[in-house]
């Protein structure tokens, strides 16, 4: 696996002429390898951002740059071999195994008719399925796993299709604690290049290198979590009252959130 | 049910091939073999060995049985084929497109389309385009039809697996009530044949119109097989297949296109036969699984049989009337849907 360098420039995007913008410019840098966590309110612009990432929307004005090339000067084949993204999408039941769904990933990478697969594609399949602890799952229908597990087949899929820079919208949504741990500790060892929103701000902070804070489509902030994540700004992008308090036996920094400004004395 | 699907990357495919085909071909026998005038299997197969290299056999049937055999019974029973897979491989390619188990070509208005279109060229239009006017009208309708259901759904935000069956019956509902007022409008000697033409039936199957439904059917069937990887990709979400280098919005169009091209034809040869391309996908899923690579392959053999089968009641039951196959199809197909239904609110 190799990482991607993902430069974002001057980016906005608005859904027509006359609508007004769902984000506005944005610029970042992302070195391969490092992980970006996208944070903010609810309609801060996320989604729209990753979906400009994964070349689902054309940007208004700006471009997405993938290792030197624009993402719209590349075809959607040539893109979907570099990136790979995990979305919120529930596939419907149509009867599909986990083993069927993880060989999706290697769609772009198939060529002639009907799309032969060969022996270097299994591989790459049941490697990704290895990795993503499924071995014992690939002949199950994926309507018969838990919310966790099918997660998981989601992150084999995309792993599957052999991505330089991987995204991925909300991975934590409703997925009990073990599960969201599991999922972030795959962020960290992972060797890609990864974006990836986040609502849980302490998690974001645990994992990821950089952290991009948006609020109604604007930059809050660009940068490690620590800086990014000051009790200011965040009080001022969520609009509440945020502390950042040490966890007394680890000595971590933890955000806490207050809807009005009372609790102890500080 | 669900264990047979379970057993994953699945080598069976080519024993139930070879078990559907030899399926199929007893199926096509006694298809040919049963009817108002019974043949003996044997005189089938001689009549199709002597016609295919003469004098291969010494002819010990009349000139009767052979014209029975020839020229009636054959081409039904290859229209029937026909028809059965070209429906079926339609139903389980808008299943996967629209992500919505319940797509089928009769329930989405794409045959009440056809029927429109090939009412307007048998009543009113004249074949001004020979032989070629009905197929070609039928197919124009279907499109537009399509275009119509497409529509309605994107204005009437109903793109859910239930609304966009609602959207499709309420078309369908308006265009079949623009064809009957073609059908009042048109000569009334010709309505006769018209109706029971709508209500579904092989009978008018000739030799000589086969090849139309044959090189759509091989075309469609052929490009659709080769897309059966997006199809699987498409199941999954519009946005997912999009990461995965789908063009999502111009492949759905494309097969909306096929699909229109395949019923059409059926449609303009043998009437609205409904509920096929519904059942035979759902049936298939349970035989081989999921994966599009097996499922329309499967879909065409168990329609084709299907239909075979039911063109064999459809003659039988009344016999010597010919029941109008939409009938019986109509009949199996609905309790299916009901027995779907119940099966999904199950879940």
């Amino acid at each position: 696996m190799t990482a991607a360098r993902l430069s974002v420039r001057d980016v906005s995007w608005s859904p027509s002429h006359d609508a007004g913008n769902l984000l506005h410019a944005t610029s970042f840098e992302l070195a391969p390898g490092r992980t970006l966590g996208v944070v903010g309110p609810n309609g801060a612009g996320k989604t729209t951002l990753l979906r400009l990432l994964y070349r689902f929307h054309h940007p208004t004005t700006g471009s997405v740059v993938i290792d030197d090339d624009n993402i719209w000067d590349l075809s959607a084949r040539a893109v979907a071999r570099r990136v790979a993204a995990v979305l919120q999408e529930q596939p419907s039941d149509f009867a599909l195994t986990v083993g069927e769904i993880v060989a999706l990933g290697r769609t772009p990478h198939r060529r002639g008719f009907a799309g032969t697969s060969g022996a270097r594609d299994k591989d790459i399949i049941d490697e990704a399925l290895v990795r993503l602890n499924l071995s014992g799952l690939a002949n199950r229908h994926l309507g018969t796993l838990s919310g966790g597990e099918r997660q998981r087949v989601m992150v084999a899929r995309a792993l599957a299709q052999e991505p330089r820079l991987l995204i991925l919208d909300e991975p934590t949504n409703h997925l009990d604690i073990r599960n969201q741990l599991e999922v972030l500790d795959l962020i960290r060892t992972l060797p890609l290049t990864i974006v990836t929103s986040l609502h849980d701000l302490n998690l974001a902070a645990g994992v990821c290198d950089d952290i991009l804070l948006l609020q109604s489509g604007q930059t809050m902030g660009f940068g490690p979590p620590a800086q990014v994540l000051s009790e200011a700004a965040v009080s001022d992008t969520f609009h509440v009252v945020a502390r950042r308090e040490q966890l007394s036996h680890s000595n971590t920094d933890h955000l806490t959130f207050h809807l009005h400004a009372k609790g102890p004395p500080r | 049910m669900r264990e047979a699907i379970s057993r994953g990357a699945w080598g069976g495919m080519p024993l139930f091939l070879l078990g559907g085909l030899a399926v199929l071909l007893a199926s096509l026998s006694l298809a040919i073999s049963v009817g108002a005038v019974p043949v003996p299997l044997g005189t089938v197969w001689s009549v199709f060995l002597n016609r295919l290299s003469p004098g291969l056999i010494e002819q010990s049937w009349s000139q009767g049985r052979e014209a029975i055999v020839w020229d009636i019974r054959f081409p039904r029973a290859l229209l029937a084929m026909m028809v059965g897979a070209g429906l079926a491989m339609v139903g389980a390619s808008l299943q996967a497109v629209t992500r919505n188990p319940l797509a089928d070509p009769h329930l989405l208005g794409i045959s009440s389309g056809s029927a429109f279109g090939a009412i307007l060229a048998l009543l009113h239009t004249g074949l001004f385009l020979g032989l070629l006017t009905v197929p070609l009208l039928a197919f124009a309708g279907a499109l537009g039809a399509t275009a119509i259901v497409l529509a309605v759904s994107r204005i009437a935000d109903a793109t859910s697996a239930d609304r966009l069956v609602l959207a499709g019956v309420a078309v369908s509902f308006i265009i079949m009530a623009a064809a009957n007022v073609l059908i009042f409008l048109g000569d009334p000697r010709a309505t006769h044949v018209v109706v029971f033409w709508m209500l579904g039936g092989l009978g008018l199957a000739q030799w000589a119109q086969l090849i139309y439904p044959l090189v759509v059917l091989a075309i469609c069937a052929a490009w659709l097989m080769g897309r059966s990887g997006d199809l699987n990709a498409m199941t999954v979400g519009d946005e997912t297949a999009s990461t995965l280098g789908i063009p999502v919005a111009r492949f759905r169009l494309a097969v909306f296109v096929a699909g229109a091209l395949i019923t059409g034809v059926m449609v303009a040869f043998s009437g609205i036969i409904g509920f096929v391309g519904l059942m035979v996908p759902h049936v298939a899923r349970m035989l081989v699984g999921g994966d599009y690579r097996r499922v329309l392959p499967a879909s065409a053999l168990i329609g084709a049989v299907f239909l075979l089968w039911a063109d064999i009641v459809a003659r039988t039951v009344m016999a010597p009337e010919d029941l109008p196959i939409g009938i019986v199809t109509g009949l199996i197909g609905g309790v299916f849907f009901v027995w779907l239904l119940g099966r999904r609110s199950a879940v």
